[in-house]
């Protein structure tokens, strides 16, 4: 049973739903009555600019499910890829994305998700592997429709000593799921997963991540922040496992939402599942309102109400988007965001 | 200038402005002495429009205009400026980048050109230079992890960046040390002009010593109770409120 599965057959009964616990915030089951027809292929020299162009050295599209299947960096490359997952219309579909990065290759992905106005289910799924001493920085912009339902997989396999650091910036869609699954080698690997979700009218997101470290000497670090406003409904689901003999992980995970109406809700649950020993774990969870006091006091000194809101918001979120590495993509994240706080 | 008449002010239903009246004519300094509990911060906090503060009775004016009808982002535009007895830290936001906001914000609503970013940064380079602040903690988030007096001295920096025409300041003086005080307090006279008028809100006399008030009002129990010239605040330093307190 999965997403795939419903897509490949049509059938709705495959997909999840709140019965399955790893979905039961995010029930596509009880949304989608009847999988839609696959959709139609898309010709790609019609498509405007994604969002990265301008960084890579390479861009791939994927539209409507065709396209790029695999991403290759040899021993010691280095590179900057635009992903660009793309979807149109009504329809159903699904793409498979390998990447391979090979001992101490470097890897800079900048996937954007692009949506139209259309009620399309679209799935993705992205293998990642990371050789000895690899290093890869992932920056995800999703930008879906408000129709659309959208699921991306990612599972990510790290070698001792590689590098991988994500940060997944979101508006949600109809229903949307970004999941990342991380099995983590210790032996000195590290690993960042950060997320950043804004949510308005009856948006949803949902960021999933599972980590699970499997030997001594492994770092994650995680911090999430959100917004979400109106009728919009955020999701985050952490979970970090540190399997028996994973001796001296670090890990650490934050997730801190700021609901900016009555009937907006964020629901989260942050697991820390420790067997080891010797480790040093922590989670914080925090769910507030943007501060009254500091908003007068903006407000005094000549800030219209709406702008004081952005940006106190912007600079709740901007901790995130400082972490970003790839310093042009961080200002295109900024600017991103910046746009959807003040559109 | 300003003229406050009959003022009635409550919070969570309970009346603490009970009928103030005050006038401050443009080119004058007035300070506010009184109590703790008297009602002088709500009076600020009335006068820039926090929520909260519900007015019941009463008329506010600045030049004429209803202030109470304003929005407080609107008064602010208008040249109403509070420096907060207790500022508030607004994490994320560097100092500048919130005073450039804040700049450009109020010339769009007086419908003035934007401040560019060389044209900010000159004229706060010069104005950090003035009052001694150092400019590297213009960088920072506002107000965050700043000492009580390095707030202090942060609010006038705003004021001098901003200058506004009506100021209030509620007790600035605290928190300050000595150098800290006359270097605010030669901030705030560099303010001084015919077209401009301040509210001094202060519990100590020596305050007075470097920003010469003209009047000088003891506000008790919600209402102004006494209005004299400067000598009043030094016989309210050597008597107390006692009298006042009884009067209200
Ligand atoms: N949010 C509030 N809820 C309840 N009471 C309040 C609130 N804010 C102020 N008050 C009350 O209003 C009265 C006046 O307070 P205010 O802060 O204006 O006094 P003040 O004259 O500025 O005193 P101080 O000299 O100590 O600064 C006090 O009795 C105070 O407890
Ligand atoms: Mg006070």
């Amino acid at each position: 049973m999965s997403v795939v599965s419903a897509i490949r057959t049509r059938d709705a009964a495959e997909l999840p739903g709140k019965r399955d616990e790893a979905w039961r915030w995010t029930d596509l089951r009880g949304l989608i009555r009847q999988v839609p027809a696959p959709s139609d292929e898309l010709d790609v020299s019609a498509l405007h600019a994604g969002p990265f162009d301008a960084l890579a050295d390479e861009v791939l599209v994927v539209a409507n499910g065709r396209g790029a299947a695999h991403i290759g960096v040899e021993p010691g490359e280095s590179k900057v890829v635009a992903l660009r997952i793309v979807s149109r219309g009504d329809g159903a579909h699904a793409a498979r994305i390998s990447v391979d990065v090979e001992v101490a290759g470097r890897l800079t992905i900048l996937e954007s998700y692009e949506g139209d106005a259309g009620g399309y289910l679209s799935q993705t799924g992205l293998m990642l592997s990371l050789g000895k001493d690899a290093a890869v920085e992932r920056i995800v912009l999703a930008s879906d429709g408000a129709e659309g339902v959208t699921v991306s997989q990612a599972e990510v396999d790290l070698a001792p000593g590689a590098r991988f650091a994500q940060s997944v910036l979101t508006s949600g869609a109809r229903r949307q799921r970004l999941e990342t699954v991380v099995r983590h080698p210790g032996g000195h690997a590290d690993l960042r997963l950060d997320g950043v979700y804004l949510l308005a009218d009856k948006r949803h997101a949902d960021l999933t991540t599972a980590v699970t470290h499997q030997a001594v000497d492994g770092t994650t670090q995680q911090l999430t922040k959100g917004v979400v406003r109106d009728q919009a409904r955020a999701v985050f689901q952490g979970k970090i496992v540190v399997a028996e003999g994973a001796d001296r992980t670090d890990a650490r995970m934050g997730h801190h939402a700021l609901i900016l109406s009555d009937r907006a809700e964020v629901d989260a649950k942050p697991e820390l599942e420790i067997y080891a020993d010797d480790v040093s774990c922590a989670h914080g969870n925090t769910v507030g309102a943007l501060d009254d006091d500091a908003l007068f006091y903006a407000r005094q000194r000549g800030i219209p109400e709406d702008e004081a809101r952005a940006l106190l918001t912007e600079a709740f979120i901007g901790e995130v988007v400082d972490r970003i590495g790839h310093e042009a993509a961080r200002e295109i994240a900024r600017a991103w965001i910046g746009e959807r706080l003040r559109g | 200038m300003l003229s406050v008449s009959n003022l009635h002010a409550a919070v969570e239903d309970k009346e603490i402005l009970k009928g103030l009246s005050l006038e401050v004519p443009a080119g004058e300094v007035h300070a506010i002495m009184g109590p703790n509990g008297a009602g002088k911060s709500t009076l600020s906090y009335v006068l820039t429009g926090r929520s909260g503060y519900e007015v019941t009775a009463g008329k506010v004016t600045l030049e004429g205009e209803d202030l109470l009808a304003l929005e407080p982002n609107e008064r602010a535009a208008k040249g109403v400026f509070l420096s907060f007895q207790y500022p508030l830290e607004i994490p994320g936001v560097p100092a500048l980048t919130f005073i450039r906001t804040a700049l450009n914000a109020q010339r769009k609503a007086r419908g003035e050109p934007e401040v560019t970013a060389p044209e900010f940064l000159k004229l706060a380079r010069a104005k950090a230079a003035e009052l001694k602040i150092d400019f590297d903690m213009l960088k920072r988030a506002l107000n965050v992890g700043f000492s009580g007096g390095e707030k202090k001295r942060m609010e006038i920096f705003q004021m001098a960046m901003l200058s506004p025409r009506f100021l209030i300041l509620d007790e600035t003086d605290s928190g300050l040390d000595i150098d800290a005080l006359r270097i605010v307090a030669d901030g705030v006279n560099a303010l001084r002009s015919p077209d401009r008028a301040m509210l001094v809100i202060t519990h100590y006399q020596r305050l007075l010593d470097y920003i010469k008030p003209d009047k000088v009002h003891v506000l008790a129990g919600g209402r102004i109770v006494a209005t004299g010239g400067p000598d009043l605040a030094l016989e309210l330093e050597r008597e107390g409120y006692d009298k006042y307190a009884r009067a209200a």
